[in-house]
This record gives structure tokens, C-alpha cells and sequence, in this order.
């Protein structure tokens, strides 16, 4: 059992809670996700690790509620139990000094791009940041992205919060403006991931995404999460998450994303059914 | 009480057959299939045994039980007896009395097996491991003195539980290390309720911790921390983490929404419950006409489990015959009993569907076989313009495993082949790592349980001579 040990609502539908679990949190490295299972009926889902204490033995993660799940997720406290919690999986992101480099996070994404952002400043890199959401409510850790890169751009797609447009814009911006980018890493919707490969191709910078596919075991076993990368297919829980997205079959992704959309959506309907009889 | 009967009295006796549920019921639920001997049933079938000195069953049993001697107890009905022999080599009694191959095994080493009717052993086991479980009867712990040596064991499948075991009855302080939320490997992942209920495995598992066993679950070894931490925390290791991760068969359209590994089809349903949705949050599909794709034991339970879900139409889609088929008989019969469709000498080259991701159907071209490969069964060709559609709405591939090197990666020194397996002394599962011992479908690739079981036990005892050894070394007598 891995124990809640601090939960925040940033907003109706985005919350934050901080997991005690030791052996993860010492090994925890930026751009490796954990499986949690919330109770012994649950399913097995996958969260980017957001932030990580070794001392205090604790792993942060940052969710929407979506899913049964997530929205089951969210009910729970500080000092409850979650049933299984498994990391940290996936192979780390490829930390150097390469110089100037950008990564961009859209909605929940932002979370999981925070670590990524921090270990390169931290590694020497010049960092410029991105994160956008719908709307202001939505943006996330903006005090944490502002430490943990050079320069930080925030955009929101309604206009309600420093400027109006969407991420990618942003990063178009970005490219024409700076020569010198030397790799960039997207992390949001996949919609945004894809929009943002198409962006970024033509300036022939290297994009890297990571993806957040459907899983089981997240250890190699199952093959659900497969996806067709250039020639290979791949699987993201032990070769990525992380991959290049230029060569990423991204149709196909998003297709597997929705395998069990009717299933999900039922299994949330009956939950909520079940909640309002109480 | 029963007795023996006369010699000539076993001869006329024919093999007690196991009741079973009716096909017509069983497609319908994951209750068990064959429902175990009654009392009567296993003392009859107990006396037809010879109780012959050579004793050639033994030889056929990885498990090493003293086969007459447990046999003996039951003709005597001192079931608690019979129990109680066979623990003492083999802590799995209840699974591998159902899932063990026996016809490659101690039925193949029985002498009554020349007549054609070999003492159903492995039944016997069942009966035994079942009456104790039901009445509540455990073995009698060992008095032994506790070891301070720490052993790791990397994965709680057959190989693993088995190692534990025989280590704790030694009196070493022993760690198991499970990836998943639930202990026994491919025993709970693996093969569906139907052939061995999840109960029995949790059973099992809990009489292996009251030795004092402990297991961790949720640690992924390779991830949550390496092998190499692990040596450092334990005196000996043992990697027993199953065959991992599944083969596809690289044909376009496979990364199509309904195509299925076999790995995954069954880990949602046996694992994670997905048959009982959705009361349990773990989707599944469940598909009209489903393909499954190839001949194993895997991939019988697939095409069975696809059947109780609620499939209409199951096919087996096979290159080879039935006779290459690498299932053991008895699962291809009961298959086919329960009216999954084989389709023999096919090979599927395309998966087909549609914008979305949704499959409509499987291309394929006929086979013959031709000249025996380096495997010794016939190699099967393609048929020129042969090519057929078949209209399916899902496709499971069942066609093997390969290695998943997540283990190996954190291992140094371990050598693996080609493949990714590691390799080991055949005799002493040790590895070129001092210290390090492998075992199990991580060595050999997708084999049996009883395999694996029997690996445990080699690994378990190598790993007691070694520690023995080292103390020698490091304290001498004075």
C-alpha cells in the first residue's frame, strides 16, 4: 500500500497528490512514469512522475480526472491507501548539455514536462519553456516552470492569460525567431504532440515526445502500448515513452488511444450512477 | 480402509476418468473444467498402481516427488500421509497436479503406460492437494535452524515460488521480488480460471510465505532497483522472471485496435479480471468472429477464454497440422470439444481494417508442409495464389514470447544468448555471476510449469551448496 501523503485541487478537474514511496523515489529519473492501480478492482494506469523527493521517499503526480480512475483518484485523501503503485518506468529522458533547447507542455502535460525542463537548465542547457492551456484556470505550476528554465512562454488558447493562441504558435514563434535550437521536447494531448512535429519538421530540429498510451503492465509484457515508429514498432512502456516525434505513425496512435473509449465511458457513466444513489 | 488389491485385480482396472464439466455449460462460465476425483475415485484409481521397485515415475517428475509412496497413502487413505509426501518436494502441488503435462512426464515414465493406461498421476496430486486445502490440513514446518544468509528471488512464477520454498525449509531468509500486484507469475497473468482458479494459486502462495517467505510486489527488478543493488543486499540471487514479452508476427495491419498479444488478452482477463466487467475497471474486447493465431497451449487459452467472453465464432489459424501442433493433445481436444473452428495449414499475411482501427478481417495464404526443419517437424510452404480473406473483428497473436531484457540490462556479468535468455549450467542453473542463478522460460523461453518447478528446485539447492561453501571459506573451524 502507498500511502497519500499530500493532495491539492488546482482546479475542478486537475489535482495534484504526493505518493510515499520510497524505492521509486530513489530511483525516480525526469521523463519516467509510475502505474498505479487504486484499489484491488482497479485497472492499471500509467502517470508521468512530476517531481520526486529521495529524502522524504515521495513521488508527485499530477492528474485530470478523465477516466473511472481519475475520477475516483481525485475522491481519495491525505492518508489514504493507494493499492498498487509500480516505478519508476520507461526509459529516462536524454539529459545533456546541448545548448539551447526548448520544451513545451500543454495541460497536464506541463507536469510532466516540469522535470525534463529542470534537469536541463540544471545540466547547462538554455532553456526556453512553453506551456499553454485552454484557459488561465488551467495553467499549472507556473512559479515551478519560471525556476526551472531560462526563459518561460505562457499561452492560452482562450486568451484569458498573457496571450491568446495555442502552444504550437508558440513554438513557431520560437523557431523563427532563435537559429540555434538544438532539440526540443513536447509533452500534452497527442493532437498537440502531432501538431507539434509538423511545426517543428520543416526547421529540421529534433522533437521528442512522450507518449501516453494505454497500458497494462507498463514493464514489456503486454504489447498494448505498441506503436509504429519509422519502420519499428515499439513499445512505449520499456523503449520509450520518449520517442522522435517526426517519424512517430501518429494516426495510429490515436487510434489505439481510443480502443476502449465506449468501455471507459460506460464504466464511468455506471460510477456515477452508482455515486448519486448514495 | 481400503487395502491393496491383488496384481491380477489392477491389471483389469482401466484409468478412472475425471468428471468434467458439460461443454455445453462450461463455454458459458470461467468455472473450472474438470471437476477432480471424488474419494472412491482416487482410491481406485490409487490401487491400480503397481507399487513397482524401479519406480520409474519418479524419474519422469521434475518436481521429484516419491510418486508410490504418496500414491501408497492414498490405497491406505491417509490422505494427510499422501499430502504430506508430496510437500516435501514439491510446494505446488494443487497447480501442477492440474496444469503439468503429465503425459510427457511421470505418465510417460509409469510402467502401465506401455498397456496405454498410466496411473493418473497427476490427478492423484490434484485429489490430495484439494482434500488438504478443504480440510484445512497444513504441513508440519521442519524444525530447522535459521540461516542469516538473504536470498533474492527475482519473479514469483512456478520457478521462483519453488526456489523460495525449498530455500525457507532450509532456514534461509528469503526475498521474493514480484513486478505485478499479485504473486504467482504466469500461475495468476497467464493461464485463465477455467484451467486453474486464481484461489488455489493464492493458496498455494500463502503456504509458501507461512515458511516465511517474503514477497514484495510492485518491485520491478531491472527498474525499481537493479540487480546489481541486489547482490550487494543479498548473499544469493535467483532471476526467475518468466519469458516476457510477446512476439507479434511483423505482417502489416498488426498494430490494428482489435489485434491482440496474447500476453495482453489474457493478462486483462486473468490478471486484472477483465471477464467480470465492469464490476472490475479493466476493459476488454469482445469479438465476434476472433482469430487466433497459432497452436500452443497459449494460444488454446485464448481461443477459449475468447469463447466464454462471448465470442460467436473462435478459429485456430495454423501453418503446420494438427499433429505439429505444440499444445498438449488433451487442451487441443477439449477445444475442439467446445467448437472452436481449426484451420490448419494457414498462414494469416495481412491484418484488415478500417480508418479507424478497427479490424474487418485477415488475409491468408494456404500451406503445405514440406521437408522436416531443424525442429523436426515438417516446414510448412505457402501455396501460390492461394490468398483468401477471412472477415474477423479481432485477432489474437498467441505465437510465442521473446525475451524481455529489463532484468539482463541490470545485470552484470549475467551473459545472455542471442535471443536474450540467460545462459546457465544445465545441472546448476548457476550463471557466470558468482552468486547468480536463472531459471524457468528466462532460461529456456516459453516452456512448462513443471520445467520451471523443477529449475527452482536444482537453483534452490545449488544456491544452498554455494552459501555452504562461502561460510566454510569465511569461518573457518577452529
Amino acid at each position: 500500500m502507498y500511502k497519500i501523503v499530500r493532495k491539492e485541487k488546482w482546479h475542478d478537474v486537475i489535482y495534484s497528490m504526493w505518493i510515499k514511496a520510497p524505492y521509486i523515489a530513489q530511483a525516480a529519473q525526469p521523463g519516467q512514469f509510475v502505474v498505479l492501480m487504486i484499489g484491488e478492482k482497479g485497472e492499471r494506469i500509467p502517470l508521468t512522475i512530476a517531481d520526486y523527493d529521495q529524502e522524504e521517499g515521495w513521488i508527485q503526480i499530477v492528474f485530470q480526472t478523465i477516466g473511472k480512475t481519475t475520477t475516483k483518484l481525485a475522491q481519495m485523501d491525505e492518508g489514504d491507501d493507494i493499492f498498487s503503485f509500480v516505478g519508476p518506468l520507461g526509459i529516462p529522458s536524454k539529459i545533456e548539455k546541448y545548448g539551447t533547447v526548448v520544451t513545451v507542455g500543454g495541460g497536464t502535460g506541463i507536469a510532466c514536462i516540469y522535470p525534463v525542463t529542470r534537469a536541463l537548465k540544471e545540466a547547462g542547457n538554455r532553456v526556453i519553456a512553453i506551456i499553454g492551456a485552454r484557459t488561465k484556470d488551467l495553467i499549472i505550476m507556473e512559479d515551478e516552470m519560471r525556476k526551472a528554465s531560462t526563459e518561460l512562454l505562457i499561452t492560452t488558447d482562450d486568451g484569458s492569460y498573457v496571450r491568446k493562441g495555442f502552444v504550437t504558435e508558440v513554438l513557431d514563434e520560437v523557431l523563427q525567431k532563435e537559429d540555434n535550437v538544438k532539440k526540443i521536447w513536447v509533452i500534452g494531448p497527442a493532437i498537440m504532440m502531432k501538431v507539434a512535429c509538423d511545426v517543428t519538421k520543416p526547421y529540421n530540429v529534433e522533437t521528442i515526445v512522450s507518449l501516453n498510451a494505454i497500458m497494462v503492465d507498463g514493464t514489456g509484457m503486454c504489447g498494448s502500448c505498441r506503436v509504429k515508429v519509422g519502420d519499428d514498432t515499439k513499445l512505449t512502456c520499456v523503449d520509450g515513452p520518449e520517442f522522435n516525434g517526426h517519424i512517430v505513425d501518429w494516426r495510429e496512435f490515436m487510434n489505439r488511444l481510443l480502443r476502449y473509449d465506449r468501455l471507459e465511458k460506460l464504466s464511468l457513466e455506471m460510477y456515477k450512477e452508482k455515486q448519486q444513489e448514495k | 480402509m481400503a487395502k491393496m488389491i491383488p496384481v491380477k485385480e489392477r491389471g483389469k482396472r482401466t484409468q478412472r476418468a475425471m468428471p468434467e464439466q458439460a461443454v455445453k455449460e462450461r463455454i458459458h462460465n470461467f468455472n473450472e473444467v474438470p471437476l477432480g476425483y471424488t474419494k472412491e475415485d482416487a482410491v481406485y484409481e490409487a490401487q491400480r498402481c503397481l507399487q513397482c521397485d524401479s519406480s520409474t515415475c519418479v524419474e519422469g517428475c521434475p518436481a521429484e516427488v516419491d510418486i508410490p509412496q504418496f500414491i501408497k497413502k492414498i490405497v491406505e487413505e491417509d490422505f494427510s500421509g499422501a499430502y504430506f509426501e508430496i510437500m516435501k518436494t514439491n510446494s505446488l502441488p494443487a497447480v501442477s497436479g492440474r496444469v503439468c503435462p503429465q503425459e510427457d512426464q511421470c505418465y510417460m515414465t509409469c510402467v502401465w503406460n506401455k498397456a496405454g493406461k498410466p496411473i493418473a498421476i497427476g490427478r492423484l496430486e490434484r485429489f490430495v492437494a484439494d482434500w488438504a486445502r478443504e480440510q484445512n490440513v497444513h504441513e508440519e514446518l521442519p524444525e530447522v535452524e535459521t540461516k542469516d544468509e538473504r536470498v533474492a528471488i527475482v519473479g514469483s512464477g512456478p520457478a521462483g515460488l519453488t526456489c523460495a520454498a525449498d530455500l525457507a525449509k532450509m532456514g534461509y531468509n528469503v526475498t521474493i521480488f514480484e513486478a505485478l500486484q499479485k504473486p504467482g507469475g504466469v500461475l495468476v497473468y497467464g493461464i485463465p480460471e477455467f484451467r486453474l482458479p486464481k484461489a488455489i494459486v493464492g493458496y498455494e502462495v500463502n503456504e509458501i510465505k507461512r515458511l516465511g517467505v517474503k514477497i514484495v510486489t510492485n518491485f520491478v527488478v531491472g527498474l525499481t532497483k537493479s540487480v546489481d543493488e541486489l547482490r550487494k543486499e543479498f548473499d544469493a540471487i535467483f532471476l526467475a522472471n518468466g519469458a516476457g514479452a510477446p512476439r507479434f508476427m511483423r505482417i502489416p495491419g498488426e498494430n490494428l485496435n482489435d489485434v491482440y498479444s496474447a500476453n495482453e488478452f489474457l493478462t486483462r482477463c486473468n490478471l486484472m479480471k477483465a471477464y467480470r466487467f465492469p464490476e472490475f475497471d479493466t476493459p476488454i474486447k469482445v469479438g465476434k468472429k476472433v482469430a487466433v493465431i497459432g497452436a500452443g497451449n497459449v494460444a488454446m487459452d485464448s481461443a477459449r477464454t475468447a469463447l466464454r467472453l462471448g465470442a460467436e465464432e473462435v478459429h485456430i489459424v495454423y501453418r503446420r497440422t494438427r499433429e505439429e501442433a505444440p499444445a498438449r493433445k488433451e487442451e487441443l481436444a477439449r477445444a475442439e470439444e467446445e467448437g472452436i473452428v481449426f484451420d490448419y495449414l494457414t498462414l494469416p499475411v495481412k491484418v484488415l481494417g478500417d480508418e479507424r482501427g478497427n479490424v474487418t478481417g485477415i488475409e491468408c495464404i494456404k500451406m503445405r508442409l514440406s521437408k522436416p526443419d531443424e525442429s523436426g517437424r515438417r516446414r510448412p510452404v505457402p501455396v501460390e495464389k492461394t490468398n483468401f480473406h477471412m472477415h474477423v473483428d479481432m485477432v489474437i497473436d498467441a505465437i510465442g514470447t521473446v525475451a524481455n531484457p529489463i532484468v539482463a540490462k541490470s545485470a552484470t556479468g549475467v551473459q545472455t544468448n542471442e535471443r536474450g535468455y540467460f545462459v546457465t549450467d544445465e545441472k546448476t542453473c548457476a550463471t557466470a555471476r558468482k552468486g547468480i542463478y536463472a531459471g524457468g522460460d528466462i532460461v529456456h523461453g516459453t516452456a512448462t510449469v513443471i520445467s520451471a518447478i523443477g529449475d527452482g528446485k536444482r537453483a534452490a539447492r545449488s544456491i544452498h551448496e554455494y552459501l555452504t561453501r562461502k561460510k566454510k571459506v569465511s569461518e573457518p573451524s577452529s
